[in-house]
């Protein structure tokens, strides 16, 4: 006998998915996820392991960031004490320490560097995909910022980082006599978000410092937060923690502060179309 | 009093330190306790820490505290509230004969609730060590703990669901379109528990307000809980604020707790301030606690235990404030500490066992992030083996993708697949609300309403036209 019934029952409320990007109104077959609902979150799992594991084409970003901004020398190539993935992931104290080689060669360069205001890291972490995609558009973005502000804005040499986690700039803006440094890292991908580029900004940096001292941009990728306005937002917290010579929690509160008078959530509203009478 | 453990294999002689060494080298293998260095560096040197240990007395673990008792308040409590009656049955029993006592046909559901106060997180931890995952399945199914507010969780043959409708700014509309989802899919009667984006008294009053709103304009037999630090859920409660269930994030350290900014008598505080609401009408059990192994190391707060321990250390804390609901978060917190699946599935089991064992009403975030080894396939294993187990709850969320705190649980989907395959229902009192409006079309066999339910349908007709964001 057949039967005239839809075997996959749609949910009519799937249009309520205007309001959110939670995974709503799914459908069923039986109590089960209907078989395109499925691939749709296979193929996000996917693209956010990927992000994961996919090595940093570390020669093809050091070359696209030379040729951008017209640098004397290529970027340098630095390395963590994690050797490879797997360990990077077990380990994050290795992710926070550059290895012996790479601190050698650090040391090397920066011998006759005089103090500069800003050391940019650019680490691989938990996403290469937002590193190779991301960190160029942003850092033009933010180089922007420099050249129309009326204050010098002298540069460290940019450095890239393989198998590293935040606090590995700590390490390298000290060894770079720099005032500040910013670590552009991949953050750990969401699902839908593998592209995710995390910004943290460390005054006086200094090896051994806690998170407490970093100021954090988050999501930073062309579905998330633009380049123009993170970097915008980054060269404020920048001048902010010149002027104060601090960053952190300390510069945190006071920026947040500034914010909280348009707070919807002190306004109170609960209005929703579930209990609208 | 602090003594040494020796044995030798064939030619070669092992010796632990220490009773921390010897449980931290006899957990199976997990890269947390790597990370802390508190491994057994060969396979062989564990399985010898687990014959060391299946020797010791379980009164080893009163005499010899693992963290002084002088340095750690947890500690204390688990001494000061040791019932040596309860423990009268087994007090002659190592740790060895525990597990076959544990599996035994004398160790039934009664006799399981008559020796909890007498065991210590200690000795649930060590028992566990030397546990296949189906002795800490068939045990764990033995053991028996209910609570209830406005329903009650965790009898026999029921498995409830935590709706968790997070939304990444807190918008009111889009966090009650993830309830509507989820209630039509029978998900809720654990919590309606909402992990605020913006963590603050005024924010957490305005979602206790808006799940308030729902629960009672639909007549809902649950509770709801905005989870957000205890100190501002007790400002929320002096506000007036429809506080159902105080939340907290517990470890097994007093300096855990201290980092995360709370101790013993502020959960205390809490209780008696939610109780004194009265707002619970079949059970009083307001308290809900999270836990997860490796939150100890993170907070550098570890004492030289292993993970582990430390998490059934935090269940001493929970059973002590007479929670309605407690979970751990198993693989939320990464692969640092839960590398992969099997890693996180044992896990699972272990706090699953310990806190049952310990007479807390555990329920599990069977969850995983995108940097760890695991998938929606190991996310069926351990749902279903918790399933099987007795697990009082586990989460429920759309299509498995928190988009606030990016990680990935159990679904709404997720819950039906487990309470069909082994034949679990939700909490009775909600159970029967499912029938009333016609969410289900049959109860006994999990079928939903093909149609949308009268009332629901009703409030989709008060849908905005346009996206509205509130925040």
């Amino acid at each position: 006998m057949t039967s005239s019934k839809p075997i996959v029952v749609e949910n009519s409320w799937e249009r309520l998915r205007a309001f959110t990007d939670a995974r709503i109104g799914l459908g069923r077959a039986g109590v089960s996820l209907p078989t395109r609902k499925l691939l749709e979150f296979q193929l996000a799992h996917a693209q956010a392991q990927d992000a994961v594991h996919c090595p940093l084409e570390v020669d093809t970003l050091a070359r696209e960031l030379q040729e951008t901004f017209a640098l004397k020398e290529t970027p340098l190539r630095l390395h963590s004490q994690a050797e490879d993935r797997a360990m990077y992931l077990q380990r994050p104290d290795f992710g926070r320490r550059l290895n012996d080689d790479s601190r050698e060669r650090l040391h090397a360069a920066a011998a006759s560097q005089s103090r500069v205001a800003l050391a940019v890291v650019v680490v691989d972490g938990l996403s290469a995909l937002a590193v190779q995609q991301n960190s160029l558009p942003f850092l033009k973005a933010l180089y922007q910022q420099f050249e129309q502000d009326a204050a010098e804005w002298p540069l460290a040499p940019l450095t890239i980082v393989e198998q590293g986690r935040v606090a590995i700039g700590d390490e390298i803006g000290a060894l770079l006599n720099a005032e500040a440094v910013l670590v552009m890292i991949g953050e750990r991908p969401g699902l839908g978000s593998p592209d995710s580029l995390g910004l943290y900004m460390t005054w006086a940096p200094e090896p051994g410092l806690k998170d407490d001292r970093r100021n954090c941009i988050s999501n930073v990728r062309p579905a998330g937060l633009q380049m123009d306005e993170a970097a915008r937002r980054l060269f404020l917290l920048l001048k902010e923690a010149r002027q104060q010579k601090l960053s952190g929690v300390k510069l945190k509160d006071r920026s947040e502060d500034n914010v909280l008078e348009g707070d919807a959530a002190t306004t109170g509203s609960t209005q929703n179309f579930l209990v609208d009478d | 009093m602090a003594q040494s453990f020796h044995s030798t294999v064939g030619s070669r002689h092992y010796r632990f330190k220490s009773l921390a060494e010897l449980m931290a080298k006899a957990t199976p293998a997990r890269s947390g306790d790597r990370l802390a260095g508190v491994i057994a560096e060969t396979a062989e040197e564990r399985v010898v820490a687990q014959m060391v240990l299946a020797d010791l007395p379980l009164t080893t673990f009163l005499n010899d505290a693992l963290i002084p008792y002088e340095q750690d308040e947890i500690t204390r409590l688990i001494i000061d509230d040791h019932n040596a009656k309860a423990f009268a049955p087994i007090r002659h029993l190592t740790v060895g004969d525990f597990r076959n006592w544990l599996l035994s046909d004398q160790a039934t559901s009664e006799a399981l609730t008559a020796v909890r106060p007498g065991i210590t997180p200690e000795m649930a931890a060590a028992v566990s060590k030397l546990m296949r995952n189906q002795d800490l399945i068939l045990v764990g199914k033995k053991c028996r703990v209910t609570t209830a507010f406005r329903n009650t969780i965790g009898l026999p043959g029921r498995l409830s669901t935590r709706l968790q409708p997070n939304h990444p700014t807190d918008d009111v509309t889009g966090i009650a379109a993830s309830i509507l989802d989820g209630l039509l899919y029978g998900s809720g009667d654990a919590v309606i528990g909402i992990n605020p984006a913006t963590d603050n008294v005024a924010q957490s009053v305005k979602l206790m307000r808006l799940m308030d709103d729902v629960i009672q304009k639909y007549q809902i037999p649950t509770q709801s809980c905005v989870l957000t630090h205890v100190t501002n859920t007790l400002e929320a409660i002096e506000q007036g604020a429809p506080v159902d269930l105080v939340f907290q994030s517990i470890g097994g350290t007093e300096a855990t707790n201290r980092s995360f900014g709370f101790d013993l008598s502020t959960l205390a505080e809490a209780e008696a301030a939610a109780q004194s609401l009265n707002r619970g009408t079949v059970g009083r059990n307001v308290m809900y606690f999270e836990t997860g192994q490796g939150s100890a190391l993170s907070a550098d707060a570890h004492h030289g235990l292993d993970q582990q321990t430390c998490e059934a250390r935090a269940y001493a804390v929970a059973r002590k404030f007479n929670p309605l609901l407690v979970n751990t978060v198993v693989g939320f917190i990464g692969p640092e500490y839960l590398f992969d699946g099997k890693e996180i599935t044992r896990a699972g089991l272990e706090d699953h066992f310990c806190a049952k064992l310990l007479g807390v009403p555990m329920g599990c975030d069977v969850c995983y992030t995108n940097h760890a080894e695991a998938d929606q396939n190991d996310m069926d294993n351990l749902l279903t083996l918790l399933g099987v187990a007795g697990c009082n709850f586990v989460m429920g969320i759309p299509g498995s993708d928190d988009i606030m705190l990016n990680y990935q649980t159990t679904s709404f989907h997720d819950a039906l697949y487990a309470r069909r395959v082994l034949g679990l229902k939700a909490a009775p009192e909600f159970e029967r609300w499912l029938a009333e409006m016609q969410i289900f079309q049959d109860m006994e066999t999990h079928r939903l309403n093909d149609q949308l339910p009268a009332a629901f349908a009703n409030s989709l007709r008060h849908l905005p036209k346009e996206p509205r964001h509130d925040v």
